[in-house]
């Protein structure tokens, strides 16, 4: 679609290196995608790294991961998909121009995001009380004292990274919602919706990775 | 803006798709499968994964460059993996605990 049927100037929210609004939204888009390009690479060192000494240190890694709870992770993984819903339905309001239904899809995914980081936060807190935090106090079974502290470094990293994204994201959305009680969103125009949405997303999926490595595929398998 | 509106029931569908390969990959993760453990695992989240890229992100109704960026992140990521693994993978005098 490349007709001007918007000359530059007639959109309030069109700046005027752009042909239209549609142009503007695709590249806005692909500037995203280029950015999680980059994301899969940064979190794609975190995954190899874990990938080699999960390799290394089999036993130790499957014995460490025993002492994470599934039951909260799983909880934490419903949450998170459901908040990825929510933020595709913002962006669904967004789109059929609903600025209210835009703003409870946003509260209601930033609620879901805070859910997780609560239950993170007490799988954390229960890590420190059983000295499962790598450094001066840790503890554990002889035999994996200094191998279960690399899985468990790996764990608050990458957990901590994947939190970290999310804390950002919920800052943005904060400052987007405040955008679109403004009024600042329009069926023409919702750029920075689709883009958090992306972001979101993104974020979701790392979970969606981390959840099974680091949770689940040591249920079995002690030597 | 010609924006393709996915319909809600979609989403509604991706979604519940989502919540049953995790409880699926919970429940598997129950039995032991050997070294397959961790294929079925990352296959599942791999399903997962694709559904999320192609309908809450749009990637299905997206533009062929949107496809381009994710095939390149994906192949530079398979660079990294390929040639870390190649290497710490082939290192037969070490012996692995």
């Amino acid at each position: 679609m490349r007709e001007h049927t918007l000359t530059p100037g007639s959109h309030p929210a069109l700046a005027h290196h752009f042909d239209n609004l549609e142009q503007q939204a695709e590249a806005a888009t692909l500037g995203m995608w280029v950015f999680l390009l980059t994301e899969v690479l940064f979190f794609g060192g975190a995954f190899l790294v874990y990938t080699v000494y999960r390799h290394m240190y089999h036993d130790a890694f499957v014995v460490a991961s025993h002492e994470l709870d599934v039951v909260l992770g799983t909880i934490n993984t419903a949450v998170l998909i459901g908040s990825s819903l929510t933020m595709a339905l913002a962006v669904h309001a967004a789109q059929v121009g609903s600025k209210r239904l835009i703003q409870i899809f946003l509260i209601l995914t930033i609620v879901l995001g805070c859910v997780f980081l609560g239950i993170k936060a007490t799988e954390y807190l229960h890590k420190f009380h059983e000295h499962h935090v790598p450094g001066p106090v840790f503890q554990f079974e002889a035999k994996y004292f200094r191998e279960a502290q690399i899985f468990f470094s790996l764990y608050f990293v990458m957990t901590g990274l994947h939190a970290l994204h999310m804390v950002i994201g919920i800052v943005v959305m904060l400052v987007i919602l405040w955008q679109a009680s403004r009024g600042a969103f329009s069926a023409e125009y919702f750029v920075p919706v689709e883009v958090i949405g992306l972001y979101w997303h993104f974020v979701d999926i790392v979970w969606i990775f981390l959840f099974p490595l680091l949770y689940l595929i040591g249920r079995h398998g002690v030597a | 803006m010609a924006a393709h509106v996915v319909p809600k029931k979609i989403y509604y569908t991706i979604f519940s798709a989502l919540m049953v390969l995790t409880l699926v990959t919970v429940w598997v993760s129950g039995f032991d499968l050997g070294p397959l453990n961790t294929v079925v695992a990352l296959a599942i989240a791999g399903v997962k994964a694709t559904l999320v890229v192609l309908f809450f992100m749009h990637v299905k109704y997206g533009t062929r460059l949107t496809k381009l960026a994710i095939i390149a992140a994906l192949y530079w990521f398979g660079i990294l993996l390929a040639l870390t693994l190649s290497d710490y993978l082939t290192r037969s005098w070490r012996t692995y605990g």
